[in-house]
């Protein structure tokens, strides 16, 4: 496809074949036809010719950067090619190799699970792993969810899809979780992660969730449970603040109230039930969870 | 059935495979005199194995490394029934069977850090040469910029593909398809065919979390990325395809058949609530045949266009028809 700013392709008189087009031989610059035309024509014509030029330049210069790096394309997946076949295994068995990986694309800015479609999940395997899991992680909370509103420890996350992977599955690490669940969130049905007392709460459900809902869930993690007057004491709270935050965690369905418990009302959390740990999952429930 | 910690030497992991399930193998200092007695006086293994049949080897391990690093016995009062063994100490009798083993794990652990760090420093190198791409990606988007689109739709399509490839965010948005490539084009193409039927059978539609489950549970490998979905999806009305992917307000994303007609849904909703009296999404959701979250959107939605008005208390959140508009 011809460039129109090219030397040699000015529009004006047609040329005959002898004389015209790139690499003819009348050269480059201002053709025969220009001293005809007046001064201020000319100038303008030069105008033209510089802004052609400089263009051309341009477009030449990004075709030349695409092609370079098409070529080193090439030349990478080639590497990765190599680096695959004698480390594959590795990713796959070491979780720990796979957090140094992970963590290595994420300092020089690349993400290695952004597409299924991407040279890393193509040749080290590892996007098929994480959007397996993603999936298994997607249907572990919709299950739960009503016992949970939505909310559930990393600890009862990991215990439950090992269930559900079997025996003969990779074994997967919380951190591996945690990367799955990071995807997860483009799909927009409000996952996120929520850091408590040195582990973890997944959140499954599009709950608003702000700085003071977050709080309150990390005080309760300590006994399940949190009161009123806890809040108070541990983070100063007014008892109008400590209350709405309760209340918006009771309509979203993840504390459940208790006014029965000594003293004063309890609110607990169902996420942080330890009991709740080793239960099965149900038939009912896995039928919910499946689309 | 117990062993203290404190008779551990090393601890190795085996991986599992056919027919073999994960282990870990723990070697062991020689019993000592006044041990328990278990389930067997003595044994001509110097070590056992943790057999994990369904999984927590790599947890297992990571505790028991910890706690072998820690050697928290140690600072224990010696008063226990069970008695300490101190790690090796310069002049500790041994078994010269011990001191043998003791030597080929060490070998070994060598071999496997080897192992570990050849595939380390290969990483290493690896990420030298993907670090350059993403430099040059940079340099590149740096031109697209300054020349404020004087590049070709071809060239923006290349530099999409190769940025997809390897996975480097598109520093550059196009309003045309936004993050999408080629790839994402055919993808929505795919996608139009694969969920027709489960759409209709779904009442027109579906959350993204639920297309992004069946379809990768059809696929069983080469799956999508979140992202890659998400991408396709969001191409499907520029390509005139019939389906649609909707936000709602509340950033819940579905995709939906072109013909559905969610307003129209509402009305129906509508019917659905003013029978019942009052409806909670749970409750909607049961009646109707639908997920909780999309009966949540449509209530809302229904709130939003003014047939619902809710009842927000600790109880949960519960819509009623909305009377000031029909009973003015």
């Amino acid at each position: 496809m011809r460039n129109p700013g090219l030397p040699g392709w000015e529009p004006g008189p047609k040329r005959d074949a002898a004389s015209g087009g790139p690499g003819g031989g009348a050269g480059r610059g201002p053709r025969s036809g220009m001293h005809r035309r007046g001064v201020g024509a000319g100038a303008i014509a030069k105008k033209k010719l510089a802004e052609a030029k400089y263009k051309e330049r341009g477009t030449v210069l990004a075709e030349d950067q695409l092609t370079q790096m098409s070529k080193q394309l090439d030349m990478f997946k080639t590497n990765l090619e190599e680096f695959a076949s004698k480390h594959k295994q590795e990713i796959r068995k070491n979780p720990e190799f796979r957090v140094q990986f992970q963590d290595m694309c994420a300092t020089i800015g690349v993400d290695p699970l952004a597409s299924g479609k991407g040279f890393w999940s193509e040749m080290l395997g590892v996007g098929d792993f994480y959007y397996e899991l993603g999936v298994q992680v997607i249907e572990v909370c919709l299950a739960l969810k009503h016992r949970n509103g939505g909310l559930i420890t990393l600890e009862e996350l990991h215990q439950q899809v090992l269930k559900g992977r079997g025996k003969f599955a990779q074994d997967v690490s919380q951190d591996d979780l945690l990367r799955a669940i990071k995807k997860l969130k483009a799909l927009g049905s409000g996952f996120g992660i929520i850091p408590v007392g040195g582990t973890y709460l997944i959140q499954s459900v599009p709950a608003e969730l702000n700085m003071d809902h977050t709080v309150v869930l990390q005080l309760a993690e300590k006994n399940g449970y949190v009161t009123v007057s806890e809040i108070r004491a541990s983070l100063k709270w007014e008892t109008e603040r400590a209350r709405q935050v309760l209340e918006h965690l009771l309509k979203e369905g993840l504390a459940w109230l208790d006014l029965q418990a000594v003293g004063e009302a309890h609110y607990w959390l169902p996420a942080l039930f330890a009991d709740l740990y080793s239960q099965e999952i149900t038939a009912e429930e896995a039928s919910e969870a499946l689309p | 059935m117990a062993i203290p910690l404190s008779q551990i030497v090393f601890i190795e992991e085996q991986a599992a495979g056919i027919g073999k399930s994960a282990k870990i193998v723990v070697h062991l200092h020689p019993a000592p005199p006044n041990k328990e007695p278990g389930p067997f006086q003595s044994s001509k293994n110097s070590y056992i194995k943790l057999s994990f049949k369904e999984h927590g080897q790599i947890e297992f391990y990571r505790r028991l490394s910890e706690e072998m690093t820690q050697r928290r016995w140690e600072n224990m009062p010696v008063s226990q029934s069970l008695q300490t063994n101190r790690g090796p100490q310069p002049g500790r009798v041994r078994a010269v069977g011990i001191v043998g083993i003791e030597r080929k794990l060490e070998e070994k652990r060598k071999e496997t850090d080897k192992n570990i760090s050849e595939a380390f420093e290969d990483l290493s190198k690896l990420m030298i040469k993907a670090k350059e791409m993403v430099e040059l990606s940079k340099s590149i988007a740096n031109k697209i910029k300054e020349k404020q689109g004087d590049i070709t739709e071809d060239e923006t399509i290349r530099f999409k593909s190769y940025l997809l490839s390897m996975g480097i965010a598109n520093p550059v948005t196009r309003e045309t398809y936004g993050s999408g490539t080629q790839y994402h084009m055919q993808l929505a193409k795919q996608l139009a065919g694969i969920l027709q039927a489960p759409l209709e059978e779904r009442g027109g539609i579906m959350s993204l979390t639920e297309v992004y489950c069946l379809v990768n549970r059809a696929r069983g490998m080469e799956l999508l990325s979140p992202e890659d979905l998400v991408n396709a999806c969001k191409m499907l009305e520029v390509l005139k395809l019939p389906l649609r992917l909707r936000v709602f307000d509340s950033g819940v994303m579905v995709i939906e058949l072109q013909s559905h007609k969610e307003e129209e849904m509402v009305a129906s909703a509508l019917e659905t609530v003013s029978e019942k009296g009052s409806l909670t999404s749970e409750e909607f959701a049961k009646l109707v045949g639908m997920s909780v979250l999309l009966a949540k959107e449509r209530l809302l939605l229904a709130e939003k266009m003014g047939h619902l008005c809710r009842d927000d208390s600790v109880e949960g959140l519960r819509f009623y028809p909305n009377l000031f508009m029909t009973q003015s």
